[in-house]
């Protein structure tokens, strides 16, 4: 058991492997259009896996994936959309929500490879919930909470989830590495905004239903 | 860092049977291994086995900052003892959880040794604290795939106030096997603890 055998290559058997050997000149050339900027060998790599052993996930892994691909979707426009607001984030705090936002977009990246062909685009969304956020992206009080809201939320649905990935260690294994981004980045909004890092010893986890049912007026 | 096991026999002298500077251990005792003196145990196999890893390092964190919160540094300002006192709090409230879940099958009390921690230095202090969330964070992650309950799963989760400069490109946490974890602990518990089952 070594570090490094957490990358989602390592569930890939030989059969696949020789597959994927066939492909890579071609995957790699569609691939590195789509992802764009983010492209690196390693995400790549983990990709060209993905879309093949992507077939054999069950369904109830894909579902998970696709839930948690979502989620990565609404928080990587909301920072993207942040950081373009001009005057929005304080200078003290660009760096900051920098880094989250590419965690963000690192997270839409990675899972989207994960789920290959059954990746789904970004969603239409609406960052102020039908007006209720109307100074989503001019007043930034509004922007902080509903970041802590969505880091929060986040935190919440991977540990809702981590069970029912329980079958796959690669993708379990991943799933709980970027949970515990989220948790960094809730602890480091909250701090802006003058609050406890935490609400507790235990995050509480949240079914998908409550997620979405919260997520829910986001998505226009 | 060297580990020395053989796999094949199952044989660990301790979490990190050679020293971090290198210098295999074998045959030497070293001053705080004493072996009449101090307890000795192992974590166990299976999900036993994960959750003693766990509370093997709650019971090392709790101590920490209970000594962090009982001798502050000198230059500490409020904010900062409001956030070790919870997070003290909450190391502890981890180790009692664990330590109630594992009932018979816990492993005893371990002896901490922070003597390489200057407890009057902020720097110190925080650094060592820094070093302790983030393995800790790396443990969680990396043993989430060792248990076979998911139940356990939804309870081994912390909260990390730590930097990020850990994450990867992927935007991946840190994600550590017990092999690796375990010998960065080491330093700091004086009790003689084997994980054969990890190892």
């Amino acid at each position: 058991m070594t570090l490094n055998q957490n990358t989602l290559l390592s569930g890939v058997d030989p059969e696949i492997t020789e597959r994927l050997v066939a492909n890579r000149r071609e995957f790699f050339r569609s691939s590195a259009l789509k992802l764009g900027a983010l492209a690196s060998a390693p995400l790549l790599l983990a990709a060209a896996s993905q879309q093949a052993f992507g077939q054999d996930l069950p369904a109830e892994i894909t579902d998970v994936l696709l839930f948690a691909l979502t989620l990565e979707h609404v928080e990587d426009a909301f920072y993207r959309s942040g950081l373009e607001a001009k005057g929005l984030i304080p200078e003290q705090y660009v760096g900051v929500f920098n880094q989250i936002g590419k965690h963000e977009a690192e997270h839409v990246a990675f899972l989207s490879a994960a789920l290959g062909p059954k990746a789904i685009d970004r969603p239409k969304l609406d960052l102020t919930a039908g007006g209720k956020y109307a100074d989503a992206l001019t007043n930034f009080e509004t922007y902080l909470t509903l970041s802590q809201t969505f880091e929060d939320l986040g935190v919440a649905a991977y540990k809702g989830q981590a069970g029912n990935l329980i079958s796959n260690d690669d993708i379990l294994t991943a799933a709980l590495q970027i949970h515990s981004v989220e948790a960094r980045h809730a602890a480091m909004v909250r701090r802006i905004g003058g609050k406890k890092s935490w609400d507790g010893a235990f995050d509480e986890p949240m079914s998908k239903e409550d997620v979405l049912a919260a997520a829910a007026p986001f998505l226009a | 860092m060297l580990v020395h096991y053989d796999r094949s026999r199952r044989r660990l002298l301790k979490w990190s049977a050679a020293s971090a500077a290198g210098v295999a251990l074998s045959g030497v005792i070293m001053p705080n291994f004493g072996i009449s003196a101090a307890l000795a145990a192992d974590l166990g196999e299976g999900d036993v086995g994960v959750l003693n890893y766990a509370y093997a390092l709650e019971q090392l964190e709790a101590a920490f900052y209970t000594m962090v919160v009982d001798s502050p540094y000198a230059d500490i300002n409020d904010d900062e003892k409001a956030i070790l006192t919870d997070i003290r709090d909450h190391e502890v409230e981890h180790r009692d959880f664990l330590k109630e879940a594992l009932a018979a099958g816990a492993i005893p009390d371990l002896e901490v040794d922070f003597s390489a921690v200057d407890f009057t230095s902020r720097d110190s202090v925080l650094g060592t604290a820094m070093v302790f969330e983030d393995l800790g964070v790396g443990a969680y992650n990396g043993a989430g795939k060792l248990l076979e309950n998911a139940d356990y799963l939804l309870n081994m989760n912390s909260v990390s106030f730590a930097g990020d400069d850990v994450v990867d490109k992927n935007g991946l946490d840190v994600a550590y096997a017990p092999t690796e974890v375990l010998p960065k602990a080491d330093p700091f518990i004086k009790t003689d603890v084997t994980a054969n089952a990890f190892m």
